[in-house]
């Protein structure tokens, strides 16, 4: 692991971890985090923009530390458009740490992004989906890594036509678009999946396109690092292949992984949102960024409620982290 | 000039087996599924059950897999692609048209994306830690991060709320009406958001290999003796530095094809661009067997056209290629 922490400072790597660890720790305290359910809908509340939390009351008395809420009425105009005006009569202030992370008295609702066309909360199912997505992308990651590390290696360690085959098999993945591979391989699926299972099927999908390029890397490191005198000794030693490759070769191509993945995480969570919304990935009551998305397809609904947009930039603040990972992660080692 | 004919031709019978082993994965898959385009027609009253089992006796559908397959390359050798049973026509005039579209906004979108990052990361790599890099460096890793589709869909919002380009599709609706010079601006018109979307996304990529390529380059000891022999600083980046990094950017040409593909099918499907991945979508949900396949090939087709003219082109700027021996795609 030198090869990755050695020579840095500790600075270079406190932005992008505190960022990811932000983004880790809303998606597994989601349960706590979320103010509501992602499943939570109310009918009466649908397109309801970001609730404004007040600090000053409308006498101008402050109540800096009790923040609260007012409840909202909705009404049509002559457009049939909706409009939502606060009551101002009864104050409902906001309360924190208890069985969820803040909430608020009914009949008022907090809504701090806002609500989709079915009245759920935006914010709370932001949460949840990027729980889905991100587990889709390291689990596909995870797999295709161990795929492309495996078949490099052997292909790399042994040569001759086993290198040459499986060189082939990888090349043909690389070739394949793999927009094209994702509906091909999607379609063959019955339709009623359950939400496991097609969240399974996800991260199968995603590994299948991901493996080869990383292989192919991994054939060429390994090429060199097998001429290499400890190979040699650990050879006369009596290791076998598999024992070389895991407990010899991998820790030299640390560094490298580490770098390949955290740019190639964003590659599959941008893949399942694709899927999800296209309506080919994971489906309505279930949530993922991706299918968040849905309901920014047309031009009104983005005109009139442009917070359902959030889901997209919350998504792009995520592969920048990753991005940002990466980046520091080649810096600090001897990357070529 | 002969040994290239002789090794793009070389190289072309190299790749023959992709072009047909895609579809023949395809088809495996489609295999698999349930079911055929016929079962929503088996739903109307007004056709009758003998009709949709003569339509699927006609097309193989009930026929083993290979079977299938060797119906469909048999056909082939006549440039039959078979039939679109959802655009009633045959799939290579269904095809057509599409292929080109997609050509076309790939095509733009490979020149706007070398356009901007070859000179930026040229730029970026001079500069290198300077104001100019980080502002570059932090612009691509946006670039990146914001997904293909959800620009689309920005980019349309903002098309719609300033008027000013087209919202979707390739034509507007009078472009029958208009001059020769008025149709190639609609189209261009139309073009703007799907290329600047498209070509922006992999000019963030390429603008990233490009400053790392050059760099690299740099950092070399021939540069260092250039300077030293008091060549002009504008020689040295453009006739040195300039080739030597652009290199191997031109390979990865190829192996990013693929992605590019990805990356328009996307786009098209939410810009409205009438291309290859759009029909493919609508294919595959409706299991058009004979439109999915054809699809397939012609994105094949596709590829390999971009990987032999990335392979050609190396061998245009690198002589130490011409002198060696041709190269192949797996480097040894």
């Amino acid at each position: 692991m030198k090869t990755v922490f050695g020579n840095t400072k500790i600075k270079r790597w406190l932005l992008p971890a505190a960022l990811l660890g932000t983004v880790f720790i809303c998606s597994a305290g989601a349960d706590w985090l979320a103010p509501y359910s992602p499943q939570a809908e109310s009918r009466t509340y649908a397109y309801h923009p970001p609730s404004r939390v007040h600090f000053r009351d409308g006498q101008g008395k402050l109540s800096l530390f009790r923040p609260f809420v007012y409840q909202t009425r909705l009404s049509f105009d002559s457009l049939r458009r909706r409009h939502y005006t606060e009551e101002t009569g009864e104050k409902f202030y906001l309360k924190f740490f208890g069985r969820r992370f803040i909430s608020v008295p009914e009949p008022a609702k907090i809504y701090l992004l806002g609500t989709d066309p079915r009245g759920r909360d935006v914010f709370s199912r932001i949460l949840f989906g990027t729980r889905v997505s991100l587990a889709a992308a390291l689990l596909g990651v995870a797999l295709a890594t161990t795929i492309g590390f495996l078949v490099g290696g052997i292909a790399g360690y042994f040569g001759g036509w086993t290198d040459h085959f499986l060189m082939r098999v990888s090349e043909f993945f690389i070739m394949i678009p793999g927009f094209y591979l994702l509906l091909a391989l999607r379609s063959t699926l019955p339709a009623g999946l359950d939400s496991r299972q097609t969240f399974l099927l996800i991260v199968l999908i995603l590994s299948m396109i991901g493996w080869g390029s990383l292989s192919r890397v991994v054939r060429g490191m390994t090429l060199s690092l097998k001429e290499r005198e400890f190979v040699a000794a650990a050879k006369v030693l009596g290791r076998g292949p598999f024992g070389i490759l895991t407990r010899h070769i991998l820790p030299h191509l640390v560094s490298y992984l580490g770098v390949a993945v955290s740019l190639a995480i964003p590659g599959y969570i941008l893949g399942e949102s694709a899927l999800s919304l296209l309506g080919l990935g994971i489906q309505d009551p279930d949530v993922s960024l991706g299918n968040l998305l849905q309901d920014c397809m047309s031009i009104p609904s983005i005109q009139l409620s442009p917070w359902v947009l959030a889901p997209g930039f919350w998504l792009a603040f995520i592969s920048f982290c990753f991005y940002l990972l990466g980046d520091r992660i080649a810096q600090s080692g001897e990357i070529q | 000039m002969k040994t290239l004919l002789k090794f793009a031709f070389k190289r072309g019978l190299a790749a023959l087996p992709l072009l047909f082993f895609l579809p023949f994965i395809t088809l495996c898959l489609m295999h698999a599924i349930p079911g055929n385009y016929f079962d929503s027609l088996r739903m109307n009253p007004q056709i009758s059950a003998e009709t949709i089992a003569q339509y699927e006796k006609n097309y193989h559908l009930g026929a083993p897999l290979i079977l299938q397959y060797g119906y469909w390359l048999k056909n082939l050798l006549r440039l039959d692609l078979g039939f679109s049973f959802a655009y009633q026509q045959p799939v290579l005039s269904v095809l057509k048209s599409r292929a080109w579209n997609t050509f076309l906004l790939s095509g733009a979108s490979i020149l706007f994306a070398w356009g901007i990052a070859l000179p930026l990361g040229l730029l970026a790599a001079i500069k290198r830690n300077r104001w100019q890099d980080r502002i570059l460096r932090g612009v691509s890793y946006l670039g990146l991060s914001f997904p293909n589709f959800f620009l689309c869909l920005l980019f349309l919002y903002l098309a719609y709320r300033t008027g000013g380009l087209p919202l979707s599709g390739m034509r507007s609706v009078h472009y029958d009406a208009l001059t020769w010079a008025g149709k190639v601006t609609d189209i261009a018109q139309h073009m703007i958001i799907p290329v600047l979307i498209l070509g922006g996304g992999s000019a963030c990529h390429l603008f990233r290999l490009m400053r790392a390529q050059t760099v690299e380059v740099l950092d070399k000891d021939f540069v260092l003796q250039l300077e030293a022999s008091r060549i002009p600083r504008r020689t040295i980046l453009f006739r040195h530095v300039l080739r030597n990094a652009v290199n191997p950017l031109v390979t990865l040409f190829g192996m990013e094809l693929p992605a590019l593909f990805s990356g328009a099918a996307l786009v098209e499907i939410f810009t409205g661009w009438p291309g290859l991945g759009q029909v493919m979508l609508s294919a595959v949900r409706s299991q058009d067997l004979f439109l999915v396949l054809g699809n397939m090939l012609v994105i094949s087709f596709l590829l390999i056209c971009g990987n032999l003219i990335s392979d050609v082109l190396l061998i245009g700027i690198d002589p130490r290629i011409r002198a060696w021996n041709p190269p192949g795609r797996s480097t040894s």
